[in-house]
């Protein structure tokens, strides 16, 4: 299996060509003339030189040392890896949509502004909040556009010291980065014995520097905050808002609308619930919706409507401002949009409904063998923990490298904080029970194989192309770029 | 129902497993969601469609707008109609890529790591700088993310950012200084660059980063040498906005001294998309990488000593230092970054050197044409690169409504950005523009008032 590959600068010849363009037909002037010599650089950048077949196969060979959700099963906890299907990706590369530059006259872009109008719309049904703004790139750029939202509903209030923002143990790290970016303070709530928020210790942390409490519902544990709405009542009465993560919409889409439990901003992942692909790290999509009170501070330009013309509306004085140069990443929901439309409301009910069924079928098969830390009805996933193994010489990040060995994407560990040893799975609605059942046959005989041989897994993988790889040495000594030796 | 053909289980499976859970309907699942909260009906969403209505519906949509395909585009402001060679979607579009995730499990994750490594590799040539990020969003959030990392590594917290760096950038900065509570003071300009003067009064030992464009926004290439000298001077950090185009000609970055390298690598191979997902480029010098934040690769050996690649100096990170990171990044445009490298790579050297000498070629073209036209003048003299500033004569929307009848997408309209510019626009001419092209906007300028 063990197979190295070369780098580009390392199959480069000099005089190989892989483009084609056309000659230049405008009377030429000697270029010298035009960027005179203090201006130019003062040697060709070290691009590598190859022919364009040449170039395919370099690209081909790294694709099959890339495991994504087409190549098999792919649990990562709160990653919600679905099946990306093929019809969004035929929409978003039309002419009519990959060809739109962000500076178009408004007739000209009729369609497209249309589509953002139609998203925002289903997006509000599906939320219960009142607006979107679709411009935040990613989830976390969609919380930290959350977050100034309700700094500038606090500061337009003249309430200005609400420095201080609550998270729970248990949530994903970006928030309390999001925090920081957003210039204020992290302040952590515990959780109790039943892995939900402690409400005795959020009652005892809120005051009147609470400016907001961000909470992702099911939480990263998979399970249903179920006294929300005390806890909504509680930031609320406190002068504080409340923020939604919803890196876990899966879990809920026609059950339950962060709207209706009492949130007052929310982020969807459209990367994530929509079945948008990661693209081996993004690009992803944060779509930030609002009560009515905030409206006025979402992010310009909003997309409406008048006398059936569509039109970016700058108009929005107590806007945060811009988040992205342009209108966030638009070719993401138009992937996003032509999902909801094959789904509908039933579908997204039936995508949920699956999911929740998924992760509960295979967290009954996986506690026979595996410590549940937290044992009740999950939602889209469930956390293990492999502290047993653990003790035995293989933790949680050895039995991920055995489940490679077996053609698995393992889930995710060493998260949530709260787990030693977390494993947390997310297997999503896309997946047949054959495949759970083989997935839970692996983990049967990973665990097998820990107790006469802990040694052999800690040492894995064995049948991928590169072995365990080196972290610490990678770290240590950084080398980030090639360099002629 | 729809999306059924993307969901697997049968009946029969479904009750399979909920006798495994021991659960007597799926509604028992859901059991921990309160009544109270509870959501009754069905979402008001339209009806779901088949997969060929699907696509119909979303041609019609696509249908209704005018685009770079069926027009001639003059449009830039940092998004640009620059060729994109067939063979960069044939390599995104392989789905092992496209269908993982960030590559949190190096040994099945070999493709995207050493792609990323190839990335941060072609970057570094490109800039002159030693480490590169796997990507940011954008340009205007890369340009803030830099000016946040010079607030870091100094800290300090004001940064200046000059007039001629785009307002779309410009925005996205104000917006996060505000918030964070950081300081911005804005360099004026002289003749549509930055006033050097000026600059090196409002510098001081409170500054933190510089920040200027290159070329700038109204197309002009600076005289960035000697700044770098002013800046270190006072210890602040000197960040520049760089068109990755321009640097198959330009001076880089690291000879006139920047510390930082930002920019929009839209231009590399990518659609314009309605302004999204495009490329957040970053790279900087070595000193800084402890500071710069998203995903950097890194090459290491397995445990026989083979070559390999992972994600490294993680402890930046929010997964790792959660509300001490660098930054809250997490998602990144790693695709699109994927696109840029195969760009990259296809044009090597001599390809990416042809494409700048056309663009500046074809501007100086247009130029000469555009200023020999009456009521029609140059807004700022200087060297420009791939667009350039233009004051016309009259109202700019009513033009591009007048040059759309030709099937022409005219100019940025960018005086709402810069008050002192009335009725200014800025056109931008890259390698795919031909004579015929320019010739007939020329006309068409010439015909108008």
């Amino acid at each position: 299996m063990r197979k190295t590959k070369a780098l580009l600068f390392e199959m480069s010849r000099s005089g190989r060509q892989g483009y084609s363009l056309p000659p230049c037909d405008v009377p030429e002037k000697p270029w010298e003339q035009l960027l005179p010599e203090p201006l130019r650089r003062s040697a060709a950048p070290a691009l590598p030189e190859l022919s364009e077949n040449e170039i395919v196969r370099h690209y081909t060979e790294l694709s099959t040392r890339n495991f994504g959700v087409d190549t098999g099963f792919y649990p990562l906890g709160s990653c919600t890896m679905k099946y990306n299907p093929k019809v969004n990706e035929e929409t978003a590369v039309l002419p009519g949509f990959a060809g739109l530059h962000p500076c178009q006259l408004p007739e000209t872009v009729q369609g497209g502004l249309e589509l953002l109008y139609n998203m925002e719309l289903s997006l509000k049904a599906l939320t219960g909040m009142d607006r979107f703004t679709l411009q935040p790139a990613a989830g976390a750029h969609g919380e930290l556009t959350g977050l100034m939202i309700i700094q500038a509903y606090h500061r337009q209030r003249g309430d200005h010291k609400r420095n201080r923002v609550l998270i729970p143990l248990s949530a994903h790290g970006t928030n309390p980065a999001t925090v920081s970016m957003a210039g204020y303070e992290v302040v952590q709530v515990p959780c109790d014995d039943r892995g939900l928020v402690d409400l005795e210790a959020l009652k005892t942390a809120v005051d009147d520097t609470t400016s907001a409490l961000m909470l992702t519902n099911p939480s990263t544990l998979g399970l249903f905050e179920e006294e929300i709405l005390e806890m909504a009542k509680t930031i609320h009465e406190a002068g504080g808002l409340l923020y939604y993560d919803g890196a876990n919409m899966n879990a809920i889409m026609g059950y339950t609308r962060p709207g209706d439990m009492g949130f007052d901003v929310v982020h969807l992942n459209i990367h994530k619930t929509f079945s948008t692909p990661h693209g081996g790290g993004g690009p992803g999509g944060g779509p930030v919706g609002v009560k009515e009170r905030l409206v006025p501070f979402l992010p310009v330009p909003l997309v409406d409507k008048q006398d059936d013309r569509y039109f970016f509306n700058y108009d929005l004085p107590e806007s945060i401002g811009k988040m992205h140069s342009f209108y966030g990443n638009f070719g993401v929901v138009v992937k996003a949009y032509t999902y909801l439309c094959m789904l509908g409301a039933e579908g997204l009910k039936q995508a949920s409904t699956d999911a929740v069924l998924n992760a509960n079928y295979l967290m009954n098969l996986l506690k026979k063998r595996y410590y549940l830390p937290y044992d009740r009805t999950c939602k889209h996933e469930f956390v293990l923990s492999a502290k047993p193994e653990k003790k035995k010489g293989a933790g949680a990040g050895d039995i991920a490298k055995a489940l490679l060995d077996r053609g698995f994407h393992p889930p995710t560990v060493y998260f949530p904080l709260i787990v030693e040893e977390a494993l947390m799975v997310e297997p999503t609605e896309t997946e047949t029970k054959e495949t759970l059942d083989s997935f839970a046959r692996a983990m049967e005989e990973i665990s097998t194989v820990i107790d006469k041989d802990a040694e052999k897994v800690a040492h894995g993988p064995y049948n991928t192309v590169v072995g365990r790889l080196d972290e610490v040495l990678a770290a240590r000594s950084p080398v980030l770029r090639w360099q002629k030796a | 129902m729809g999306g059924k053909h993307y969901f697997p289980l049968t009946d029969q499976d479904r009750q399979e497993m909920l006798s495994v859970i021991g659960a007597a309907s799926v509604e028992d699942l859901f059991k921990d969601i309160p009544e109270s909260v509870r959501f009754k009906g069905e979402l008001d969403l339209p009806p779901a469609m088949s997969e060929p209505e699907t696509l119909k519906h979303l041609q019609e949509l696509a249908g209704k707008n005018k685009h770079s395909q069926n027009m001639v585009s003059f449009l830039g402001a940092g998004i640009y109609d620059h060729f994109i060679p067939a063979v960069i979607k044939h390599v995104t579009g392989r789905s092992e890529f496209y269908t993982s995730y960030t590559p949190y499990q190096p040994e099945v994750s070999q493709g995207v790591l050493q792609a990323i490594f190839e990335y941060q590799t072609m970057i570094c040539q490109l800039t002159g700088m030693d480490v590169a990020n796997a990507s940011m969003y954008d340009g205007g959030t890369a340009v803030t993310e830099g000016a946040i990392m010079g607030c870091g590594a100094t800290r300090r917290e004001k940064v200046l950012v000059s007039r001629s760096v785009s307002p779309f950038y410009r925005a996205v900065i104000k917006n996060y200084f505000h918030s964070r509570g950081l300081q911005l003071q804005e360099i004026p300009l002289r003749d549509g660059c930055t006033d050097r003067e000026q600059l090196a009064e409002m510098l001081g030992d409170d500054v933190a980063t510089v920040v200027l464009q290159q070329p700038n926004f109204f197309g002009m290439v600076e005289n960035m040498n000697g700044l770098a000298e002013l800046i270190h001077e006072q210890k602040a950090v000197f960040l520049v906005a760089a068109d990755p185009i321009s640097l198959g000609l330009l001076q880089t970055p690291a000879e006139y001294g920047a510390d930082i390298v930002v920019g929009e690598g839209q231009c590399l191979g990518v659609p314009a998309s309605f302004g999204g997902p495009v490329l957040g480029i970053m790279a900087a010098r070595e000193k800084f990488v402890r500071q710069m934040p998203g995903r950097i690769a890194g090459e290491t050996v397995d445990s026989e000593g083979n070559r390999g690649f992972v994600l490294t100096l993680q402890t930046r990170e929010q997964h790792i230092r959660r509300e001490k990171a660098a930054s809250n990044i997490c998602s990144n445009e790693a695709l699109v970054a994927l696109a840029a490298s195969v760009y990259l790579a296809v044009m090597g050297p001599q390809g990416l050197r042809e494409v700048a000498e056309q663009c500046l070629q074809k501007t100086a073209y247009a130029r000469e044409q555009i200023m020999a036209l009456k009521d029609y003048s140059l807004t700022f003299p200087g060297i420009n690169f791939k667009e350039f500033a233009v004051t016309v004569p009259g109202d700019p929307t009513e033009l591009n409504r007048k040059l759309l009848e030709q099937n022409i997408l005219g100019g940025v309209d960018i005086s709402s950005y810069y008050p002192e510019l009335q009725n200014t626009m800025l056109f931008a001419f890259t390698e795919k523009r031909t004579r015929n092209e320019i010739d007939t906007l020329v006309t068409e300028l010439e015909g108008w008032k």
